[in-house]
């Protein structure tokens, strides 16, 4: 089942027991939208026309088991992987079919970050962060030294600026990139599995980070995981990818409310059930 | 029955498809080089990197092969009573085609695996994806000052090898063939023209882009983790070697 929500209100002020956060009033209209998205690698189908609507300022954490296709999805998002089919909008504008110009022109509004972080070895974590502010803004020393460290305090590294990306840990890594990722102040951060490889309480730090970012930033937040806890914190609504199909779209309580086998299945980590059991 | 030919075929469009990428990037990045003033810093350290690294190994290099061309070239020029003309024949041979091809397949070897390497473990920790995504362009970024840095680096460094390895030449035609330093480096001086030296210098600027190119296409089409690194490495040194040989043949039929 695929479906494009156009609009979702949910109630001012509710509480889930999923999580603490209060469902912040987003605005109307869509950040991201994708359409019949589809994509292949030679025989296999990794996405099969996906449909998704993601709202202006609200978190939709992807979730699904390992080669669902949701690496590929946010990808395709970014513009990292050309779909075979269907398109992706940024704010409206489709960059699947334009030129190069209006897709640099999606990526100044996103940011993106990677599992593995993907800093450059070769710079320090203060280079690393101001890399975007050096090659696209024309701002002096000491500005470009005051807005990076205003990130790196924001994700609590203030004094790690001078160290090496092989100098700090897996859970300051993802923290680096975050501050990277959100360094020129964009509109959409995309998340690939922010929290894999990390203890709980790294990732409950993430997590908090994350939630941070929408309160005091107002972003727009696609995370693609499989980290249940992790989606039920962060999230106001969440998709579920089976082999390259949106299965269910929802909030947090609808899924827990849910009879589908599928997704009970994998929010409660079954090992046996329909994703488990072999196709005929 | 078919199986030989389907895989000569695939060999085949994948050659192709990395030729067509390779020439691709090169391109690209000769078109970058107007916004060469802001990696000015980075072209700089890549051409300390090349040159300076590179210096033992094509001291070596050069010196040797001047001895063996001298020593192997004197001992035919004895039974003719022509040992003077070492002279003429090592430092035309220096110039013309020991130099800049043996100094630019040592750079192949050198320097050319490193960048296939440092950029093929880029490719697959997803830092080029990262530079992507952040609206800044590998070619630019990555390519460019490698390019530049390596062509400029060739042609020094053949020059350093031209001068050693024609040192090396004059001691072995001393010591093996007694002949007299004064006569063999003013025969070098006399049969040398500036066609062989310039035909020399563009030939080793055109081995010392190509390596570049090759490397960094090898580098940035790597994939499969650190397996897919060994093997864009590999490739970068062989493809290098092949076209080194390939295109001194070509530039040899055309300048000369």
């Amino acid at each position: 089942m695929n479906a494009i929500v156009e609009t979702v209100e949910p109630t001012a002020g509710t509480e889930t027991a999923d999580a603490d956060i209060n469902y912040r009033p987003m605005l109307a209209g869509a950040a991201v939208e994708i359409a019949d998205l589809t994509k292949r690698f030679g025989s296999r189908v990794v996405l099969d026309g996906v449909n998704l609507s993601v709202l202006k300022g609200e978190t939709m954490c992807v979730i699904g088991g390992s080669g669902a296709g949701k690496s590929v999805a946010l990808k395709c998002i970014i513009g990292l992987i050309k779909p075979d089919k269907g398109c992706v909008k940024i704010n409206g504008a489709d960059i699947t079919t334009s030129r190069n110009g209006e897709l640099e022109n999606a990526r100044r509004k996103i940011g993106f970050c990677f599992q593995g972080s993907a800093l450059l070895n070769s710079l320090s974590v203060f280079e690393n962060v101001a890399l975007p502010l050096r090659e696209h803004e024309k701002l002096n020393e000491d500005e470009v030294r005051n807005r990076v460290q205003e990130k790196l305090a924001l994700v609590g590294l203030g004094d790690a600026g001078e160290k090496l990306p092989s100098e700090i840990s897996g859970g300051m890594k993802k923290r680096v990139g975050l501050a990277r990722a959100i360094i020129r102040n964009p509109e959409i951060i995309l998340y690939d599995e922010p929290t894999a490889g990390l203890d709980p309480v790294m990732g409950t730090a993430i997590n908090d980070l994350i939630l941070d970012m929408q309160k005091k930033l107002g972003v727009t937040s696609i995370l693609v995981t499989h980290d249940m806890s992790s989606t039920f914190r962060v999230s106001n609504r969440i998709a579920m990818l089976v082999k390259g199909k949106i299965v269910k779209l929802g909030t947090p309580a609808e899924f827990r409310a849910s009879d589908d086998p599928m997704v009970k299945q994998f929010i409660y980590g079954e090992s046996e059930g329909p994703l488990t059991r072999p196709s005929t | 029955m078919f199986a030989p030919v389907v895989k000569v075929q695939q060999w085949f469009e994948t050659a192709c498809g990395g030729a067509g990428y390779t020439l691709e990037l090169l391109l690209k990045a000769a078109g970058r080089m107007v916004l060469l003033g802001r990696k000015r810093r980075e072209a700089v350290d890549q051409l300390a990197l090349c040159t300076l690294g590179s210096l033992p190994v094509v001291f070596i290099t050069a010196l040797f092969t001047g001895m063996i061309v001298s020593l192997q070239t004197g001992q035919v020029l004895r039974d003719f009573g022509q040992e003077n003309s070492l002279g003429y024949i090592v430092t035309l041979g220096m110039c013309r085609e020991m130099g800049p091809v043996f100094t630019c397949l040592a750079l192949a070897g050198l320097v050319g695996s490193t960048y296939a390497a440092e950029i093929g473990t880029m490719k697959v920790s997803e830092e080029v994806d990262a530079l992507e995504v952040m609206s800044i362009d590998p070619v630019y970024y990555l390519v460019m000052p490698r390019l530049l840095a390596l062509g400029i680096a060739a042609v020094a460094l053949t020059i350093y090898a031209n001068v050693i390895g024609i040192i090396g030449g004059a001691l072995v035609a001393r010591a093996n063939f007694d002949v007299d330093l004064e006569i063999f480096f003013k025969n070098g001086r006399d049969a040398l023209k500036m066609k062989d030296v310039y035909g020399g210098l563009i030939k080793s600027f055109l081995f010392g882009t190509t390596i570049a190119s090759v490397a960094c296409a090898q580098g940035l089409r790597a994939d499969g983790g650190p397996a897919g690194v060994g093997r864009a490495t590999l490739h970068s040194v062989v493809i290098s070697f092949m076209l080194i040989l390939v295109f001194d043949y070509l530039l040899t039929w055309l300048i000369w």
